[in-house]
């Protein structure tokens, strides 16, 4: 591994902190507050992309800030893992900021500096996750994410919203209390938490340490990557503004705690090693449960968001799954999931909250003709609902096919079976929403039209880029040939 | 044989009688007396610390009588270390705005400041003295100033302060007659030549009761479960200035005196005779955490709330000492300078509340997220730190302290440190949501609430900033300072 001295993994991760500081101050005045928020956006956007060449030719940029612990230095590293996640999370946040645009004024929401600010907040701690070189810079970041996002999460300030933020508070605190164990016997056991891939924990420290070591970090992580039974904190954060829903929840909380995963299991532990204990085989169990479940259960949920509660846990156990089979495809297909459900998912968000905002419908059997009044909508939800089941050329037929092939590559047959099933119940609790948006009559839309621009390019926009995923994996930012040097450097051994 | 060790306390007790003198003539001019005082000695302490860091340690004999026979005060990295924390401290303590700090501005004729001098004054004597006897006449300075300024309240606090006085002598009498036992023994007060001597009675059954008495007594000082009950009423019913001292400092520096008597003093004995009070102490302490952060869940009045959260961090630090490990100390001595910083800026907090609105219980803060923005963030931020949230100093001071319970393949106590951090956030989580998420009820109070004015935000918000910059500087104290303590306590 080649890294060389920059600051601007630094830079990506501040430059947020300062927008966040400047949006507090310029409460008074929206259209100045917005402009640093989407000003932040593009900047931190073009430094995490200015980083990629680099990343590609196997040189990273590196900065090492201060020690922060004994022994331990705060260090920020952009990686082939991290940019993934960094360059969709940054990227993504620019769409999100100018729905949030849209759906705030759209509502006439109340408290918007704080919302804008924590978001920024958000972002700074998503980036400086992605770009952990450590396991105690990381778990800083972690724990901070969960705080700055839980303004968010009870923002509406109602009796729903309060509740959920004390379950969110309760199921993600639980979860940092055991990261904090498992960091802290990873720093006894090992002497250091610095990532390297292919893991640095050895079976010299005993079954029973690693063993302690894999439940802690399956809880640890598995509270934010929603795998059942820690999941249901997720359905009901979707009492926060959608927008929220849409960009932590789908893409940046969420997606942090798969990726915890992916370092975890790459980077501090190595698959072979997992494979050893029989880690692997536990996760990928309780992966492929929670797909089905969740699948299942999603049918059930009438409120559109819950649906889509169900679906991102479902499709957070596919990226868990990626990393636990001993296969460096299925790596490869969980990791470019990361980047390809987030597009999906986050259209879908978007869409449901253009039908809030103009209609203030958020049930689907409320839905029937919408698809008349709000074709590009609808039609954006579509494509990603397509995408989401795993039908091409969607992105997420991609993601699916390396995933499947690397479960029949390592000789375990049945989650490529669990992967076609969660993709024939997937059509079904989404496209059904589509049919009933197209194909049922009602006379309940009359009056409304497409949601405000700034909604709906956003939504446009991210559903173009599923469909150009599923075409072109490789053509943008090169995600296809990241993801597939993250396994082969996991399982290669080092970079 | 340098004045520095002395020139810390003298500031303090000289003013307090300029203070108290000035005070008869004009009651404001006496406050600013104090701050004078509290500077003064300040800047001795962090010129204290400094020399000791670079130089080394520095010895003062009180009227040039040499120990064993004359009182020595020792600045070494441990007294050095408590001395800034309780002067620091105090400093915020005494520019805080009176009428704040004590619930209304001083009546004429009470001398509030000069008893707060003393009150600084015994406790830095404490930290400072190399004398066994010296350290009870400075406990029991402190500890009457201290009986003294809780009564300012009012009825309940009168109550609770005799409860406390009461409490407290019993413990100071312990301690007397532990170091009685001690002088019959070895035939010396001085603390090192004391630990010299110890070595070579270690059976004697008097060194044995001694030990015991001095714990225990120096454990009802510090509040350590199950012998805290005087604390909960007392810091509740305190002024907030008053109560930021007792929960920051003073606790803080009986802990010290412990750390002082059972691993300077006792050290080569225990080593000896093999005695598990380590072990008392420690299991005492996570009883404490439990006990302390589950009491606190359902409390209504604020400053109860964090008094029983005092009786949990003290837990923390008697865990630390009682892990007799490097890390284990290093944990208990961070948390000392974090809990302080923390815990002085939450009864500030209170205090500014409770001026501004004189609102005093959790469930009538309802909106004041919003109406006070700066004291509440300066809340969070504590809060935060409280809980253990990096990058905030509670963080690393509780990392410290896992490392170390994971170092003696200590599991129970891993698991009471991490649990604890769960039953802090609830409550803590509790007063934020009322705070931030629940819409004011409408008392005129609420409605008219907004920042406090700057005398009293200042304090409030150079220690929230604090507690976030110890939090990211902690390797700087643990590496310069904090290790060297350890080095020359192992």
């Amino acid at each position: 591994m080649e890294t060389y001295y920059s600051i601007l993994p630094l830079a990506a991760v501040l430059v947020s902190l300062l927008a966040a500081g400047l949006i507090t101050l310029s409460g008074r005045r929206p259209n100045i507050r917005e402009s640093w928020t989407l000003l932040a956006g593009v900047v931190k956007f073009g430094i995490v992309l200015a980083m990629l060449p680099s990343v590609l030719q196997g040189r990273f940029p590196e900065i090492t800030l201060f020690a922060i612990s004994q022994g331990i230095s705060l260090v920020l590293r952009a990686d082939t893992l991290g940019i993934i996640f960094a360059l969709s999370a940054s990227f993504l946040w620019i769409l999100a900021s100018c729905f949030s645009i849209g759906y705030e004024r759209g509502l006439s929401d109340h408290k918007q500096t704080r919302y804008f600010s924590s978001f920024a907040i958000c972002l700074s701690a998503t980036i400086g996750i992605a770009f952990s070189a450590n396991l105690l810079t990381f778990v800083i970041f972690y724990e901070i994410l969960t705080i700055a996002t839980y303004p968010l999460v009870i923002h509406k300030e109602t009796k729903e919203a309060i509740a959920a933020g004390r379950k969110y508070l309760v199921y993600l605190l639980t979860g940092g209390v055991a990261l904090l164990a498992a960091l802290a016997l990873t720093f006894h056991t090992a002497g250091g938490t610095d990532f390297k891939a292919g893991g640095f924990l050895t079976m010299e420290a005993g079954t029973g340490m690693l063993m302690a070591l894999f439940i802690l970090f399956l809880v640890g992580f598995g509270m934010k990557a929603a795998v059942m039974p820690l999941h249901s904190w997720l359905p009901s954060a979707m009492a926060a503004p959608t927008p929220v829903s849409a960009l932590l929840h789908a893409v940046a909380v969420v997606k942090a705690g798969v990726f915890g995963f992916a370092r975890a299991f790459g980077f501090v532990m190595g698959p072979a090693l997992l494979g050893e204990i029989g880690a692997l085989n536990i996760t990928a169990g309780l992966a492929g449960a929670t797909i089905i479940i969740a699948s299942l259960l999603a049918f059930s949920q009438d409120n559109l968001k819950k649906r889509l509660a169900y679906s991102t846990i479902g499709h957070l156990s596919y990226i868990v799954l990626g990393v636990a089979i001993l296969s460096p495809q299925a790596w490869s297909g969980g990791l470019m999931h990361i980047v390809n459900h987030a597009a999906m998912k986050i259209t879908l968000f978007f869409c449901a909250g253009a039908i809030y905002v103009t209609t203030h419908r958020e049930k689907v059997s409320e839905l029937n003709g919408i698809g008349r009044r709000m074709p590009f909508t609808m039609g954006a939800f579509a494509l990603a609902a397509i995408g989401l089941a795993g039908i091409p050329p969607v992105g997420g037929f991609v993601s699916k096919w390396y995933l499947a092939l690397g479960a029949l590559d390592a000789g375990q047959t049945v989650y490529t079976v669990i992967l076609l099933v969660s993709g024939l119940l997937n059509a079904g609790y989404l496209l059904s929403v589509v049919g009933r948006a197209f194909f049922m009559k009602s006379d309940n839309f009359t009056k409304f039209g497409e949601a405000s621009l700034w909604m709906l390019v956003p939504l446009v926009i991210t559903a173009v880029l599923s469909v150009l995923l599923g075409l072109f994996p490789d053509r943008f930012f090169h995600l296809y040939s990241l993801s597939a040097e993250v396994a082969r450097s996991v399982f290669g051994g080092g970079l | 044989m340098s004045a520095l060790p002395i020139l810390i306390i003298l500031p303090l007790l000289f003013f307090a009688f300029i203070a108290a003198l000035v005070g008869i003539w004009h009651q404001r001019l006496s406050r600013y007396m104090a701050v004078l005082g509290v500077t003064l000695a300040l800047a001795a302490a962090a010129q204290g610390l400094l020399t000791v860091l670079t130089v080394g340690e520095q010895r003062y004999f009180l009227g040039g009588w040499p120990p064993p026979f004359g009182i020595e005060y020792v600045l070494d990295p441990l007294s050095s270390f408590m001395s800034l924390v309780v002067l620091c401290i105090g400093f915020f303590v005494v520019i805080y705005e009176p009428g704040a700090a004590f619930y209304q501005a001083p009546r004429k004729g009470i001398p509030v400041y000069p008893l707060l001098m003393l009150l600084l004054g015994g406790l830095t004597g404490v930290v400072l003295t190399g004398d066994l006897f010296n350290l009870f006449v400075f406990l029991e300075i402190y500890s009457l100033a201290s009986y003294t300024l809780i009564t300012l309240s009012g009825k309940r606090a009168l109550v609770a302060s005799f409860r406390y006085l009461i409490l407290g002598t019993i413990a100071g009498g312990f301690y007397l007659l532990g170091v009685g036992f001690i002088y019959f023994a070895t035939g010396s007060l001085n603390m090192a030549d004391v630990a010299s001597i110890l070595p070579g009675i270690c059976t004697s059954p008097a060194i044995m009761a001694a030990v015991a008495l001095i714990v225990i007594g120096l454990s009802i000082k510090m509040a350590l479960f199950p012998l805290h009950i005087w604390l909960p009423d007392a810091h509740s019913y305190a002024p907030p200035a008053i109560a930021a001292i007792l929960a920051s400092v003073q606790i803080e520096v009986a802990a010290y005196a412990l750390v002082r008597m059972m691993l300077d003093v006792f050290q080569p004995y225990y080593l000896c005779n093999m005695l598990s009070i380590n072990s008392v102490i420690a299991w005492a302490g996570a009883a404490g955490i439990l006990f302390g952060s589950a009491l606190a869940i359902p409390q209504r009045d604020f400053k109860r709330m964090l008094a029983y959260s005092t009786v949990g961090q003290v837990g923390y630090i008697a865990l630390g000492i009682g892990l007799a490990s490097p890390l284990g100390l290093i944990g208990a001595l961070l948390h000392i300078l974090n809990h302080a910083f923390m815990k002085s800026c939450l009864f500030l907090v209170a205090g500014g509340i409770r001026y501004q609105t004189g609102l005093r219980e959790i469930p009538w803060f309802a909106g004041l997220g919003r109406r006070m923005p700066l004291t509440m963030a300066a809340f969070v931020v504590a809060a935060l730190s409280m809980i253990g949230i990096p990058p905030t100093a509670g963080f690393f001071s509780k990392w410290y302290l896992i490392l170390g319970s994971v170092d003696s393949g200590n599991w129970v106590f891993v698991t009471v440190i991490l649990v604890s951090s769960l039953l802090n956030a609830v409550y803590f989580f509790g007063v934020i949501e009322r705070v931030y998420a629940k819409p004011p009820a409408g008392y005129p109070e609420e409605v008219k609430a907004k920042d406090p004015p700057i005398s009293v935000l200042a304090p409030i918000l150079v220690l929230a900033a604090g507690v976030l910059g110890l939090g990211l500087i902690n390797v700087v104290i643990v590496t310069r300072v904090l290790e060297l303590v350890v080095a020359s306590l192992y």
